[in-house]
């Protein structure tokens, strides 16, 4: 299966490589636009600096007090029961209601399990799949006035599911358990 | 919504904490999680910079617009509803490009707009219309081709391989992409209007 870690790692590179060849082909200044989106990308993060801060907080309190392994072996049951690992289910609800709020337990599960367990690599690729379904809900619907969604948080929520389950078989496929 | 959980979160941790006699381990932990965001937002800060860079490049050279004509002729079985050549189909296009990319911010315009284009066909304004529905379900369940923060978080927490994930990712988000579409076109049979 070794051929997958191969690509992942080619698509970085590949999309880099791209992306320059075409804005040369395009005759732009390349370089100039590369300086000011990463200009760009550097106010993005201290803007984000004090959320994190606050997440980080947050999350280390509920890691060290015991609260987040109690709170995991509550689902215990569910997990037996269906398989799924209960260390990965904050992350999964947390996932759906706030995107910093996932940052901040994704770093916790890296720093328990690290990023190269199979818990730290499903749950790398479950951050892959979804944005904040009610975050994003409000944003876009609220700008045009609409108050009935009707089968959008359904359908939302069924393709999170989805998402979630798919990454476990594909981790498991692709690095083993 | 966050406002409640960060209160539970540190009330509720604290508590916890002292009364089963950790409270020497909280304390440094409080302590300790400043320094550890600093450390974590150096790293986000160098790739963060360096991936901005790259897609900036991809934005003004038009990338964004040639994967957007790549996507517009599937558009029209997503988006039955929708006469042709009409302007939303631009801006879905936009939307959908910018998300694979992960151009956040010029995937969110898109998408605004979108959504602004498709209320003007809308009949009944306060519901949202078929099309709606299967937008929002697309766009919150976006295919992303590179999701660089956590790569990032990856690399800052000490992976010996931090991109490879990257397939798995792909693989995840376009099953999470197809459920959401296919629940939606069978939504669309059921609830006629």
């Amino acid at each position: 299966m070794n051929i997958f870690i191969y690509i992942s790692n080619l698509i970085i590179p590949f999309s880099v490589v791209l992306i320059v060849m075409y804005g040369f082909k395009k005759g732009i200044n390349v370089y100039e636009s590369f300086v000011k989106g990463a200009k760009d990308g550097c106010i993005l993060i201290f803007d984000v600096l004090p959320t994190m801060v606050g997440l980080m907080l947050a999350v280390s309190i509920i890691r060290s007090s015991g609260l987040l392994t109690l709170l995991e072996n509550l689902f215990t049951p569910i997990s037996n029961l269906t398989g799924f690992p209960k260390e990965l289910i904050p992350l999964s609800f947390m996932r759906m209601i706030s995107a910093s709020g996932a940052v901040g337990i994704i770093i916790d599960i890296f720093k328990t399990y690290g990023p190269d367990s199979f818990i730290g690599r499903t749950a790398s690729t479950m951050m892959s799949c979804t944005e904040t379904i009610f975050y994003t809900m409000s944003l876009y619907f609220m700008s045009i006035g609409i108050k009935n969604t009707r089968y959008t948080l359904k359908g939302s929520i069924l393709s999170n599911i989805a998402g979630i389950i798919a990454s476990l078989f594909i981790v498991s496929i692709v690095f083993g358990k | 919504m966050l406002n409640k959980i960060w209160c539970f979160f540190i009330i509720s941790g604290v508590i916890f904490g002292v009364a089963t006699g950790k409270s020497e381990l909280i304390s440094n932990t409080i302590i300790q999680s400043g320094k550890d965001s600093i450390s974590l937002i150096l790293t986000f800060l160098g790739i963060t910079a360096l991936w901005n860079g790259i897609l900036e490049i991809a934005k003004d050279s038009g990338l964004i617009n040639l994967l957007s004509k790549k996507i517009s002729p599937f558009l029209k079985m997503l988006f039955p509803e929708i006469p042709d050549n009409h302007p939303s189909f631009k801006y879905i296009a936009t939307n959908i490009a910018a998300n694979f990319l992960g151009v956040s911010y010029a995937a969110k315009h898109a998408g605004l707009m979108t959504m602004k284009e498709m209320q003007k066909l809308n009949k009944n304004k306060k519901t949202a219309s078929k099309s709606m529905c299967m937008f929002m379900i697309i766009n919150i369940s976006s295919v992303q081709l590179i999701n660089i923060n956590i790569i990032s978080l990856r690399a800052e927490y000490g992976s010996s391989l931090p991109s490879e994930i990257v397939f798995t990712g792909i693989v995840a988000t376009i099953v999470s992409t197809l459920t959401g579409i296919i629940y939606a076109k069978i939504m669309e049979r059921k609830e006629q209007n």
